[in-house]
């Protein structure tokens, strides 16, 4: 191993290291600033880290990692949304008694688990990151050990999210078995020659612990209870780093092996996003708790990126990468929301924490506004463009079926972004109990989100040039 | 650059009005008042300027986001520029009939009255097919927070209906949008969302069909055509009275301006085919509009039907196929706008005064408001077609078209006209004749209302005496646009 190829390696090896340094720090001296603060620096050394070794790649480091711009991208979106995550729950346990500071630890780990999968070529990493993602994943889901729906959330995400990875792993098993190989671009030349059976219940099996992740239909059950019973920062996390990366290792792995070309795998992935659409979006119609409504609409919202993904066409990585940073910025907005409103006793879930918002902080409604907005795929928003590159990816390959449900779907979809808006703008109740002033952080924090909201949806050139040269290379 | 003028004049002005009113309410007013003016008066300018030369009278061009070939293009002719004119107007108007009316959140309401009106001048202004559905979606939020917050009972409902039909047949639009996008770098190689280039693009008729027929449904949402009108009734009933003047005199026309702008020039042949059916949907909305106007006891929601009814004869006018039917459509467009928007106008006011809108409960107002009545009887006259009005020049050039290609639908149609003296003068009848059962003791018109009711009436009988400088504003706009329409029939024949 080169010293390049340790440069290239550099952003998952400074995410490692400060998690070294929290854990001391921790042992040392328990202070959440400290921590919080370690942490934040961390990824900011491994954000800009990932920025330099943009010039030396691509490279093959080993045969389980391949870092190239892709790679890269998808670990500077993961690393950017994490460091988000960090600040929102910094402003969420400054209310709680508990002893936070271990949960920046677990998230650290989680992150780290992400950015192995975005650039692993192999099933070997796959499988770590994977793990590494999943066991930091039931702490940070739990963490609030005195609440019930927490504790329950955790199990069931740990019972479940063990299940599909054991299924992940058996279907690696096969696809070994099958073709003696776990390198995702070996499989290539395997995969086009006729469907053996034992390698399409392979890639059937590894597709299973993939759509777990991803939440999608119907590996989605744990989706709402997770995103209820979690604190919201760790729901923004699940919502959007965790699933970023899984949708750039589904990519990546699909590409690779070319396993769309087969027929059945295609219709596997094509009925799945389907059920994703349409059950994401009818499910939340008759939601009235607010983190449940997001649940169900990010089921939806990865139905429509698999949509572009099924496109295959050139733009569809670029839909695909696009449209996962408007639904980045959108949730962790969202979420920032929900997190700044929540006090020490309760979470702001409930659709009648939202009423009349607007006539009481209208700068925070308006925040929240606008990430619906997004969400709901309305014009001048980043989720305007995503949904429409989408559509764009979807016609440039003639998948009209696909493209017409997903409309007919997201106007679904509107029904209950609306509801919360109407909530929003209606009068306040009589005896609300008054918002608590939130800190300036928390503020600024949602600010620059929306801000980036409204500016990439006017004028989204930098981002489309960034994710142009970024996919170039997957194919 | 007037043109991106007038939408920033717009859009800047809608959120300092939203700030302003921390301070005074009426400072919030006055500035969305004189933002509307200034853009009025820069508009009135352009008319003045000869441009019979171009294919524009004014134009603006810039890259947006060069990798899908999306430009932001502004451009107007004759037609938009009567539009923006009628945009503007009714603006003004909307300003003024809210002054007392709106006493609550006055400066959102003024940011959401002008950031619909950018997005409607938006509509009429945009020549790229990306800028334009932008434009189209945009005018839709602020729109919804006028009725769900300022509107009357059912505000909610009516509010949520308007935008889940429109924003899906909006969506079905975008589609097509991109269909007709993808096809055009098929046949040429270029990827362009530019209107002027996507006309006579080569698309084989099964294709052609449903790409019109995407932008059809988006477009007869918004007029409407009959089967897709359920949303109509209620949104102009429960939205507040500056709200239903802009959705009666505005939203609706930008239906009918993208079947004139897009539908017909683009897919000429497509839209050929479907003349039966557009026709058949015309007249149905034309009598049943009225028949369902005269059984109406809300006020509000019967002049609602009367627009299904008076926009019929526009979609008639447009697939007559002969420019006196289309100059007939368009007549009726900006008269439809001023009549319908100075009735909302009366019946706001009405409302204000007797918190009814009930017809039952009124009668004899007559005695108790002289002014307003006459007011009232002017604009039902106006809507039964009485010549003389501007909406009678409008409605007797559509039917003198259409008789040439049809006669049994221009029957019927007439019917249709018929039909409208009965809910006309039930309006009247109803409401200001008879008994006056509850001894109403009402101000009449004040001086605000007055002046605004006062300029609507003065332009429609300008619109019916002497309807020539705005035919001849609009007549080479419409030229063009049927020569563009020809050319791509030409095209296709090759």
């Amino acid at each position: 191993m080169s010293t390049r190829d340790l440069f290239a390696l550099l952003p998952l090896l400074l995410i490692a290291a400060s998690a070294v340094v929290v854990m001391l720090a921790i042992a040392l001296k328990r202070d959440p600033g400290l921590a919080a603060g370690l942490t934040l620096a961390g990824l900011t050394a491994a954000f800009l880290s990932a920025c330099a070794a943009a010039p030396i790649v691509p490279r093959q480091v080993t045969s389980l990692m391949l870092v190239d711009k892709y790679a890269l991208f998808y670990m500077g979106l993961i690393i950017a949304s994490a460091a988000v995550a960090v600040l929102l729950a910094y402003q969420y346990f400054e209310k709680h008694d508990e002893q936070r500071e271990e949960l920046y630890l677990l998230l650290l780990l989680a992150t780290l688990g992400c950015a192995v999968l975005v650039a692993s070529s192999h099933f070997v990493s796959f499988l770590l990151g994977l793990e590494v993602l999943s066991v930091s994943l039931y702490g940070m889901v739990a963490y609030l050990t005195g609440r019930r729906p927490a504790l329950e959330a955790g199990i069931k995400y740990l019972i479940l999210a063990s299940a599909s990875a054991a299924f992940l792993l058996f279907g690696m098993a096969l696809i070994y078995a099958a073709t003696g190989t776990m390198e995702f671009s070996n499989l290539r030349e395997v995969s086009l020659s006729g469907s053996p059976f034992i390698l399409l219940s392979g890639i059937a099996l590894t597709l299973t612990g993939i759509g777990f992740k991803l939440g999608v239909v119907p590996f989605h059950l744990w989706t709402p209870d997770v995103y209820q019973g979690a604190s919201p920062p760790v729901a923004a996390f699940v919502a959007t780093t965790s699933k970023s990366a899984m949708v750039a290792l589904l990519l990546r792995y699909f590409y690779l092996s070319g396993a769309l070309r087969n027929h059945a795998v295609f219709l596997v992935v094509a009925t799945i996003a389907v059920l994703s659409m349409c059950a994401g979006n009818f499910l939340a119609l008759r939601q009235t708790n607010v983190k449940r409504i997001l649940a169900y609409s990010s089921i939806a919202h990865f139905g429509y990126i698999l949509v572009a993904f099924l496109a295959g066409s050139t733009m569809a990585a670029g839909a695909v990468a696009f449209y996962l940073v408007g639904y980045t910025v959108t949730i962790l907005a969202a979420f920032g929301v929900v997190t700044i409103l929540s006090n020490s006793g309760q979470d702001a879930e409930d659709l009648e924490d939202y009423r009349g918002l607007f006539w009481r902080r209208p700068a925070i409604a308006g925040i929240f506004t606008v990430a619906l907005l997004s969400l709901a795929g309305i014009p001048a928003t980043l989720g305007f463009l995503g949904k429409f590159y989408i559509l764009a990816a979807g016609a440039n390959a003639a998948a009209w079926p696909l493209i017409v449900i997903l409309v007919v779907t997201s106007v679904a979809g509107l029904f209950y972004y609306l509801r919360i808006v109407v909530a929003l703008f209606s009068d306040p109740p009589e005896h609300a109990a008054p918002v608590e002033v939130l800190s300036r952080g928390g503020a600024l924090v949602l600010a620059a989100l929306a801000i980036l909201l409204l500016w990439l949806g006017v004028y989204p050139i930098p981002l489309l040039d960034l994710i142009r040269t970024s996919v170039a290379g997957l194919n | 650059m007037i043109l991106i003028w007038l939408l920033v004049i717009l859009f800047v002005a809608g959120i300092l009005a939203g700030i302003a009113a921390r301070w005074d309410a009426l400072l919030s007013r006055v500035i969305a008042l004189t933002a509307i003016g200034v853009d009025f008066v820069l508009t009135a300018g352009l008319w003045g300027t000869d441009a019979s030369a171009q294919k524009w009278i004014a134009e603006v061009n810039w890259n947006w986001i060069p990798s899908f070939g999306i430009h932001f293009h502004l451009a107007v002719d004759g037609l938009s520029l009567l539009m923006l004119l009628l945009t503007f107007f009714l603006g003004i108007v909307s300003v003024l009939t809210s002054w007392t009316e709106i006493r609550e959140r006055v400066g959102f309401f003024h940011f959401n009255l002008l950031w619909v009106l950018t997005g409607i001048a938006g509509v009429f202004l945009a020549v790229d097919l990306f800028l334009f559905y932008f434009a189209w979606e945009l005018m839709l939020i602020p729109m919804y927070f006028l009725i769900v917050i300022w509107g009357h009972e059912r505000r909610v409902y009516a509010a949520v209906k308007f935008f889940l039909f429109t924003q899906c047949s909006g969506l079905l639009m975008l589609i097509a949008i991109l269909a007709l996008y993808f096809v055009h770098h098929q046949v040429t190689g270029i990827y362009t969302f530019e209107y002027s280039e996507l006309l006579g693009t080569h698309l084989s008729p099964g294709v052609e069909l449903l790409v019109m027929l995407g932008f059809f449904v988006a477009f007869a949402v918004k007029l409407p055509a009959v089967p897709l009108h359920t949303w109509l009734p209620d949104a102009h009933t429960q939205a507040p009275t500056a709200g239903s003047v802009i959705l009666a005199g505005l939203l609706l026309k930008t239906g009918a301006y993208g079947l004139i702008r897009f539908v017909v020039p683009l897919f000429p042949n497509a839209a050929h085919q479907f003349t039966p059916v557009a026709l058949v949907l015309a007249v149905t909305g034309i009598v049943y509009g009225a028949v369902m106007a005269y059984s109406q006891t809300d006020f509000k929601r019967l002049v609602a039907y009367t627009s299904v009814s008076h926009l019929g004869f526009v979609l008639l006018g447009i697939f007559s196929w002969n420019q006196l039917a289309l100059q007939g459509a368009v007549m009726t467009m900006i008269c439809h706008g001023l009549s319908t928007g100075g009735m909302f106008v009366l019946v706001g006011g009405l409302q204000e005064r007797l918190h009814t809108r009930d017809l039952e409960l009124m009668g004899g107002l007559w005695t108790a408001v002289p002014r307003l009545s006459g007011a009232v009887l002017f604009f039902s006259m106006a809507s039964l077609g009485l010549p003389g009005i501007g909406d009678f020049v409008g409605e007797f050039l559509v039917l003198l078209g259409s008789y040439r290609i049809s006669v049994p639908i221009t029957v019927v149609a007439s019917i249709g006209i018929l039909t409208s003296t009965f809910y006309a003068l039930r309006i009247a009848q109803r409401a200001f004749q008879g008994p006056n059962p509850h001894p109403w003791r009402l101000s009449d018109l004040t001086p605000r209302e007055g002046v605004m009711v006062a300029a609507m009436i003065a332009g429609l009988l300008w619109l019916g005496l002497y309807p020539q400088p705005v035919l001849n504003t609009f007549q080479p706009a419409l030229q063009n646009l049927q020569h563009e329409a020809s050319a791509t029939t030409a095209a296709l024949r090759r």
